[in-house]
C-alpha cells in the first residue's frame, strides 16, 4: 500500500447568499423535481392549509409541537403506520441548490414514517436554509445521530420509459413550508 | 440470466442482435442521449463543477492510496455503532455470509434494493437455489427480475424495454389489465405488488453508495425509497459493499453527493440519501465488506484507478457504442466504459472482448465525475490482452497486416492506389457482407487520388505562383 502525498484542495466554496435568495433558490429546485413549496408567515396558516388540502386524510401523524395535530405513539411496530395519510416533521435544514431537507431519527417518531406515509409534509424556517451540501455538512458536523436522511420532493421513478412518476414506493407527494415568522 | 458457467457470445454479435431492431436501437440511444444532456445542463448550474470533480478525484485517490487503513477505521467505528462487520474475500464468501445472515433469521423471502456488487456476485442466483426467494424492489429492476433478466444499466435498469412490454409483463405477472401500458398506472400496479412484500419480509439488503471511515456509517441513495422502505420495515438490514466504496470523512459528501445524482440522471440530488449509522432498537445491522480481485487491481499501476468509480453511469449515457449496442450485449453486471475496465480485471479470458466495444473517443472520461481516464484504460487494456494472447487471429492478422503496410512507405502508396481502383472498378469486391466495415455502413466515395498526390500537385502550382 503506497502512500502518496496527495493535495487537499477541497473546494472549500464559502457560498453566500441572503435569506431571500436562499428561499427563492430552494422553492425553484423543490418545484422542479416535484415537490410543493408554501410560504407561509404563521404557524395557523400551516393548519389552514393542512386542513384545506388534505381533507379525505383519515390519519395524520405529526412531531411539529407547535401544531395541533396527532402525535404518534411510540414505541410501535412500524408496520402500524402502513395507513398513514399524512406525516408533519421538522427538519433541521434544508438545502437550496438542491430542495433537500436535514432529518434525523430524532426528528421521526418512528423511523419508518417518513417513507411509508401517502404523503409528508416538512416545516422549514427560512432562516434554516443553507446554499449548498458543503455547507450543509459543516452544519451537520459530527452529529451522532442514528439515521440521517436528506428527502428531496416525493418518492419517484422514471423508470418505465423515462415517464416521472411520482408516488413509487414512499410519499406520493411532499409539501414544505417555508416558515418566514415575523 | 447471463450466467458465467454458459458460453456466450462476444459484445459484437450480441451488439448485431441488438441492432436488428432499428427503431429500438434509435430509441435507445435518444433516450440515453437525452439524459446525457440532462447531465449537462445540471453540471453547468454550478461554475465550481470542475472544481469539485478534482476535489472528488483527490479524495478518492487518497481513499485507494491508505485503503487498508480506512477500511480499519470504518470497521472499528461500525462496530461501535452496533453494526456486524463481515469481510469477503470474493463473491462465493460474500454469498455464503448473506446466506447464513438470512438462515440465522429464519426467513425465505426477502427484499432487495440496488446493489451492482450483488449482481456482480450473483446473489440473487445464489441464494434462489438455496430456496430463498429474493424481491428486488427497485421498479426497474423489478422489472428485469420478473421477465428473467439481468439489468442492462447500472443506474436505469430496464432502458432496453418498451412501456407496452412492460405492460404485457406485469398483466403476465401481476395480473394488471391486458393493453394497459400507462406507465403511471403501471407504477402505481407496482407500488401496490410492492409494499405488500415491504410488509412481510424480515430481511432487506441494500447496496451501499458510500461508506465513510470517520463514523462507520454507510449513505444509500434512491428516488423511490424503496432502501427506506425495506430496511425500517425489517428486523434484519444486510448492506453489501465493494471495499473501494470506502470516503475518509462525512463532510467528503458534501462533494460527493453534489457530483452523483447530476452525472447520473441530471436531478440536483437524489430523492432520498440515507445515512445508515445505527440499527434501530430490536434491528440487527450487518455490513458485508467485499473484495473479489479489488485489491489485486490496487496493485495494477494502469488499472487501479477505475476503484475510484461512483456507479453514477454518465460514461453509459455519453458512450457512442453502448447507446447503440445496448447494456446486455455486455454481457457483464456493469455495462458500457466503466464495466469494459472493470470486467476484464475479474476474468480476463471471459470478457476479452470488451476493451475493443469503444471508439476511444474519450467522451466517458470527460463525463466522469471522479476523472477515471476510461479511455486510456480501454487503450491499455487492449495492449495486455494483446499480449497475453486474448485477441482473435482474424483482428490480430489485420493488425499485422495494416502495421506491415504503414511501415513501408511504398507499400502503402501503392495499396491505397490499389483500393481506389478496387472501389471504383469493382465495388462488389468490398461492398459485401464478407467485409466487416461494411456491415451498417456506407462505404466512403472513391476520391479521384490520394491525399499525398493532392498536395504534391497543389503544393506544387502554389510553389509556382510564389
Amino acid at each position: 500500500m503506497r502512500s502518496t502525498p496527495t493535495s487537499q484542495a477541497l473546494p472549500s466554496t464559502p457560498h453566500t447568499a441572503t435569506v431571500d435568495e436562499l428561499t427563492t433558490r430552494f422553492e425553484t429546485t423543490l418545484t422542479g423535481i416535484g415537490g410543493n413549496v408554501v410560504r407561509v408567515f404563521s404557524w395557523h396558516e400551516i393548519m389552514e392549509y393542512i386542513r384545506g388540502t388534505f381533507t379525505s386524510a383519515q390519519r395524520i401523524i405529526s412531531a411539529v409541537p407547535a401544531l395541533d395535530l396527532p402525535a404518534a405513539v411510540t414505541p410501535a411496530d412500524p408496520h402500524s403506520f402502513e395507513d398513514v395519510d399524512l406525516v408533519v416533521l421538522e427538519p433541521y435544514f434544508g438545502v437550496a441548490e438542491n430542495g433537500a431537507a436535514w432529518l434525523t431519527d430524532s426528528r421521526m417518531p418512528d423511523r419508518a414514517l417518513p417513507f411509508i406515509a401517502q404523503h409528508i409534509a416538512l416545516v422549514l424556517r427560512v432562516q434554516d436554509l443553507v446554499p449548498t451540501m458543503q455547507e450543509a455538512y459543516a452544519r451537520i458536523g459530527s452529529e451522532q445521530y442514528e439515521l440521517g436522511t436528506f428527502i428531496a420532493g416525493p418518492s419517484k421513478t422514471a423508470d418505465i420509459e423515462q415517464s416521472l412518476v411520482l408516488g413509487a414506493h414512499g410519499p406520493k407527494s411532499m409539501t414544505v413550508f417555508l416558515l418566514q415568522l415575523s | 440470466m447471463v450466467s458465467p458457467s454458459h458460453p456466450r457470445q462476444d459484445h459484437a454479435t450480441l451488439a448485431e442482435k441488438f441492432n436488428r431492431d432499428e427503431a429500438r436501437v434509435d430509441w435507445h440511444d435518444k433516450t440515453l442521449w437525452f439524459i446525457r444532456e440532462k447531465r449537462d445542463r445540471a453540471a453547468r448550474t454550478l461554475p465550481e463543477w470542475e472544481d469539485l470533480r478534482e476535489a472528488a478525484s483527490q479524495i478518492k485517490n487518497r481513499v485507494l492510496d491508505n485503503l487498508r487503513d480506512y477500511l480499519l477505521q470504518f470497521e472499528a467505528q461500525a462496530q461501535r455503532n452496533g453494526v456486524t462487520v463481515h469481510w469477503a474475500a470474493n463473491a462465493e464468501e460474500h454469498n455464503q455470509i448473506v446466506h447464513r445472515i438470512i438462515q440465522q433469521a429464519g426467513v425465505t423471502n426477502i427484499v432487495k434494493s440496488k446493489s451492482m456488487l450483488t449482481e456482480e456476485c450473483h446473489l440473487n442466483d445464489y441464494l434462489q437455489e438455496k430456496g430463498i426467494t429474493v424481491v428486488d424492489t427497485d421498479l426497474g429492476e423489478r422489472i428485469v427480475q420478473l421477465a428473467g433478466e439481468s439489468p442492462s444499466h447500472i443506474v436505469l435498469p430496464c432502458i432496453h424495454w418498451k412501456k407496452e412490454e412492460i405492460g404485457e409483463l406485469f398483466h403476465k405477472h401481476l395480473g394488471t389489465p391486458a393493453g394497459n401500458a400507462d406507465p403511471k398506472f403501471l407504477t402505481g400496479a407496482a407500488r401496490e405488488h410492492l409494499r405488500q412484500r415491504f410488509m412481510t419480509s424480515r430481511v432487506a439488503i441494500t447496496g451501499v453508495n458510500f461508506a465513510v471511515a470517520e463514523t462507520g456509517e454507510v449513505v444509500v441513495c434512491t428516488n423511490e425509497g424503496n432502501a427506506d422502505l425495506g430496511v425500517q420495515l425489517a428486523d434484519v438490514h444486510i448492506a453489501c459493499m465493494g471495499i473501494e466504496k470506502i470516503i475518509p470523512e462525512r463532510k467528503d459528501l458534501g462533494i460527493f453527493l453534489r457530483l452523483l445524482a447530476r452525472s447520473a440522471t441530471g436531478q440536483p440530488v437524489t430523492t432520498y440519501s440515507s445515512h445508515f449509522r445505527r440499527p434501530r432498537v430490536g434491528q440487527t445491522m450487518h455490513i458485508v465488506l467485499v473484495d473479489n480481485g479489488r485489491s489485486a487491481r490496487l496493485q495494477e499501476e494502469s488499472f487501479r484507478n477505475a476503484l475510484k468509480c461512483i456507479r453514477c453511469g454518465a460514461c453509459m449515457n455519453t458512450c457512442p457504442v453502448y447507446r447503440r449496442s445496448g447494456g446486455h450485449s455486455y454481457h457483464y453486471a456493469i455495462a458500457g466504459p466503466i464495466g469494459a475496465i472493470l470486467a476484464p480485471a475479474l476474468d480476463m479470458k471471459q470478457h476479452a472482448d470488451l476493451p475493443f466495444a469503444s471508439t476511444l473517443c474519450g467522451s466517458c472520461t470527460h463525463v466522469c465525475p471522479v476523472k477515471i481516464n476510461i479511455h486510456e484504460q480501454l487503450y491499455d487494456w487492449r495492449q495486455v490482452l494483446a499480449r497475453q494472447g486474448y485477441v482473435g487471429g482474424v483482428k490480430k492478422l489485420g493488425l499485422m497486416g495494416m502495421a506491415a503496410v504503414l511501415a513501408r512507405p511504398r507499400i502503402y502508396r501503392w495499396s491505397g492506389a490499389l483500393g481506389r481502383w478496387f472501389m471504383k472498378h469493382m465495388p462488389a469486391l468490398v461492398n459485401n457482407r464478407l467485409n466487416p466495415w461494411y456491415k451498417q455502413r456506407e462505404m466512403p466515395a472513391v476520391p479521384r487520388q490520394s491525399f499525398q498526390e493532392w498536395y504534391r500537385q497543389n503544393r506544387q502550382q502554389h510553389g509556382q505562383q510564389r
